[in-house]
C-alpha cells in the first residue's frame, strides 16, 4: 500500500492522525528548526519522545521536519534537533541544508535522511548527487513536476519518491523562495514561517474588508464576504501592459489549495511511494478527516476500486482545489 | 572590495545583448557571468553572442564564468549543464544538480539562487572545489559578516547582492505566459517585450513586484549603497551588479567611485542613472526586503 505521511502541529494531532490510519506523522520541534515555526505550534522534547513511543506502539512511523536553513552563528540548534530527534526514536529526518545533510551523515550515520521538499531537488541530477553526498534515502518532491516527470526521474534513481497530495500549494519552487521576506523580513528558509500572521493587518473601507502583508494590500473582498489569508503568492494585483492596458487579478495564482486525489494512482504508476498531505498548523479534527479519507483511498487502490471522488471537498473550506503542476497545462 | 557583473535576467534580444557586453568591457568591473539563468526556451535566441562576448571581455582583462540554469528539469537542460563544464571557462552553479556534473576537486562558483545560509553549507561546498560563493540575497548583514569569516578561513570569495531587482522566486510556472492568456509550453516568449521585467502592482497602485517569465523579482532596486563600509569590514570580496536596461556602465562607474572612497556620492548618482527606480535595503538591515530607512533614502 503506498505509505500516507500526515502532518501533525501538536500532540494531540499525532494522535488523532495515528488513530485515523496515518502510516506515518511528520512533525517538529517548537523552534526554529522546523518549516512551520507557528506560535503553539510544534513539540518539545518530551513531547517527541512521547508522540513517538505512541505511534510506534500502534505501528506507525514518525518523521521529523528540520527543514529551515541553519542560520549563519547558529548551527547548534539544528544540530542538537538532529541530536534530540535521533534519542526520541525518530524513523527519520527530513533535512534541506547541505551543511545540516553533511552534518547528519557524519554523526547521526544510523539515522535514515530523507530530504526536505524545501530543498528542491527537482531532477535525477539533483537526487542522485544528495544520495550519494549524504545518503539520503527518500526524497520530498518540489511541486514543479508533471506526472511524466516523476516518472522519468523514478526511472533514473534509487531512492524512494514522495510528494504532496493535500493541502497548500507553494506555486514557486520550494526552499528559494524570499518573497515572504521581502514583504515582511521573516521567510520559510530563515524563519520557517511565510506570509506570517504577525504582520497581516485587516481593514476596511466602508464597502470593502483589505488584507495587508507587511503593509502590502494582498486582496480586497466585499465587506461581509470571506476573506482568504493573504498569502503572497495568492494575491490579487494588477500588472500594467506598458500600452495603456493592465491585467488585474491573481496574477502567480488563485486561493486554491492542493488535491491530487484523482492522480493517485497514476502517481503510483510513476513509482512514488508515499504521499504526503500539507497541514501541521491544522486542528486535530481537520488531520483526522482528512487522514481516514485518503487512508480509504489508497486502500481502494491496493483493492483495484476506484478513488473516491469529492472525498474532500467540504475540507478545501470553500476554497477551489488545483492538481497544480502535476498536470502539465497548469505552467 | 570588486565588482562582479551577473548574468542578465531577462529576455534580451541578440543585439542588446551585443551592445551590452561591448559596453562591459570599457566598464570598472573585475568580473561578468554570462548565460541564461532564467527561461532554457530563451537561450537559441542569444547564444551565439556568447562566444564573442567572453572573447571580447577577456581581452579587457575581465575573469569571465558561465552560468547554470536556476531551476533544472528537463534533460536537455540538464545535457546543457554537463555541457557548460566543458566550455573551459568557470562555471557559477544555480541549481545544486550542477555539482552531479563536476568531478571532485573541480573548482567551482556558487551564485546567488544556491542556498549558503550557514557556516557548515559554506565548508562543504568549499571542500567540493567551490573558490567563490556569492550569498542569497535574502540574508541580513550578521549572517554575511559570520560567512565571509568562514570564507577567508576557507579561501572561498564571498560575494553581495549590490545593485539590481533581486530574485525572490522561481517557479514552474511562466507568470509571464499565464498574464497573456498562454501555457508555458505556448508562451510565444512575450517575455521579450519587457526588457527590465513586468511590473506587479498593489491594487491601491504601489509598485511591489516584478515578473520575468518564471522568475519574479522585486520592483525595488536592492542596492548595497548604504552598507559598503559593513562589507568591507566583514572582508566581503565583491559586489554584485545585476545588468538593468539603461546606462549600466554609468552604474558600474558610480559604483567604482564609491568603492575607492565616494560613498555618499553613490546612491543619488544612481538615482540620477535610473529615473525611474526605487531603491531598498532591508535585507541586508534585517527588515523586510523592499524596505529602505527614509532618512538616507536620496
Amino acid at each position: 500500500m503506498m505509505e500516507l505521511v500526515c502532518p501533525a502541529g501538536t500532540p494531540a494531532a499525532l494522535r488523532a492522525a495515528v488513530e485515523a490510519g496515518a502510516h506515518t506523522v511528520y512533525c517538529g520541534f517548537a523552534d526554529e528548526s522546523n518549516a512551520r515555526n507557528f506560535p503553539g505550534l510544534n513539540f518539545s522534547r518530551a513531547e517527541m519522545a512521547a508522540g513517538v513511543a505512541f505511534a510506534h506502539a500502534r505501528g506507525a512511523h514518525v518523521y521529523v521536519a528540520i527543514n529551515t536553513f541553519p542560520r549563519a552563528g547558529a548551527q547548534d540548534i539544528w544540530h542538537r534537533a538532529i541530536a534530540d530527534a535521533e534519542t526520541a526514536g525518530a524513523n527519520a529526518v527530513i533535512l534541506a541544508d547541505l551543511g545540516l545533510l553533511a552534518f547528519a551523515a557524519a554523526h547521526h550515520p544510523n539515522l535514515r535522511r530523507h530530504l526536505s521538499v524545501q530543498a528542491a531537488a527537482a531532477n535525477p541530477d539533483a537526487i542522485n548527487f544528495y544520495a550519494s553526498a549524504f545518503g539520503v534515502r527518500r526524497v520530498v518532491l518540489p511541486r514543479v513536476l508533471s506526472v511524466q516527470e516523476i516518472t522519468a526521474i523514478n526511472r533514473e534513481i534509487d531512492v524512494e519518491t514522495e510528494v504532496f497530495v493535500f493541502g497548500g500549494l507553494c506555486v514557486m519552487a520550494e526552499g528559494r523562495c524570499s518573497l515572504s521576506s521581502y514583504a515582511t523580513g521573516l521567510s520559510p528558509n530563515m524563519n520557517g514561517v511565510c506570509s506570517p500572521a504577525s504582520h497581516v493587518q485587516y481593514s476596511d473601507d466602508g464597502a470593502e474588508q483589505e488584507a495587508r502583508l507587511g503593509g502590502f494590500l494582498i486582496h480586497k473582498t466585499p465587506k461581509g464576504g470571506v476573506s482568504p489569508y493573504p498569502t503572497l503568492c495568492k494575491g490579487h494585483f494588477v500588472s500594467p501592459d506598458g500600452k495603456g492596458g493592465a491585467v488585474d487579478g491573481h496574477i502567480f495564482e488563485d486561493p486554491v489549495s492542493l488535491d491530487a486525489t484523482e492522480l493517485i494512482p497514476q502517481l503510483q504508476k510513476a513509482g512514488v511511494v508515499a504521499l504526503k498531505i500539507e497541514g501541521r498548523q491544522r486542528s486535530r479534527a481537520y488531520v483526522a478527516q482528512v487522514v481516514r479519507g485518503f487512508r480509504a483511498a489508497v486502500e481502494a487502490l491496493e483493492a483495484d476500486q476506484p478513488m473516491p471522488a469529492g472525498l474532500l471537498r467540504q475540507l478545501t473550506e470553500g476554497q477551489a482545489a488545483t492538481t497544480g503542476a502535476y498536470r502539465k497545462t497548469w505552467r | 572590495m570588486d565588482l562582479t557583473v551577473g548574468p542578465i535576467a531577462f529576455f534580451w534580444d541578440a543585439a542588446r545583448v551585443r551592445e551590452f557586453y561591448a559596453g562591459l568591457a570599457k566598464a570598472p568591473v573585475a568580473r561578468v557571468v554570462i548565460g541564461e539563468w532564467v527561461c532554457p526556451k530563451r537561450l537559441p535566441f542569444w547564444q551565439n553572442e556568447i562566444p564573442d562576448a567572453v572573447e571580447t571581455l577577456i581581452a579587457a582583462g575581465k575573469e569571465v564564468a558561465l552560468s547554470t540554469l536556476a531551476l533544472i528539469t528537463l534533460v536537455r537542460e540538464r545535457r546543457q549543464t554537463a555541457d557548460l563544464l566543458g566550455m573551459g571557462l568557470p562555471v557559477e552553479v544555480n541549481d545544486l544538480s550542477a555539482l552531479q556534473h563536476i568531478p571532485a576537486g573541480t573548482p567551482f562558483q556558487v551564485g546567488p539562487m544556491v542556498n549558503v545560509y550557514n557556516e557548515g553549507t559554506l565548508q562543504w561546498l568549499a571542500k567540493r572545489g567551490a573558490t567563490r560563493i556569492a550569498l542569497p540575497p535574502e540574508l541580513p548583514l550578521s549572517s554575511v559578516a559570520t560567512l565571509a569569516g568562514a570564507g577567508r578561513e576557507m579561501g572561498v570569495a564571498v560575494e553581495v547582492w549590490g545593485h539590481g531587482r533581486v530574485p525572490l522566486a522561481i517557479s514552474g510556472r511562466c507568470y509571464h505566459a499565464r498574464m497573456n492568456g498562454r501555457s508555458k509550453d505556448n508562451c510565444q516568449f512575450v517575455c521579450g517585450d519587457d526588457p527590465d521585467g513586468r511590473d506587479v502592482d498593489t491594487l491601491d497602485g504601489r509598485r511591489f513586484l516584478t515578473v520575468n517569465g518564471v522568475q519574479t523579482l522585486g520592483r525595488t532596486i536592492t542596492s548595497a549603497a548604504r552598507q559598503i563600509d559593513e562589507l568591507k569590514a566583514a572582508g566581503v570580496a565583491s559586489i554584485r551588479l545585476s545588468p538593468h536596461v539603461g546606462d549600466f556602465v554609468g552604474v558600474a562607474r558610480a559604483w567604482s567611485e564609491a568603492l575607492a572612497g565616494d560613498q555618499a556620492a553613490l546612491l543619488p548618482a544612481l538615482d540620477r542613472l535610473m529615473l525611474d527606480a526605487i531603491f531598498s535595503d532591508g535585507f541586508l538591515a534585517g527588515h523586510a526586503g523592499a524596505s529602505m530607512d527614509e532618512v538616507a533614502a536620496g
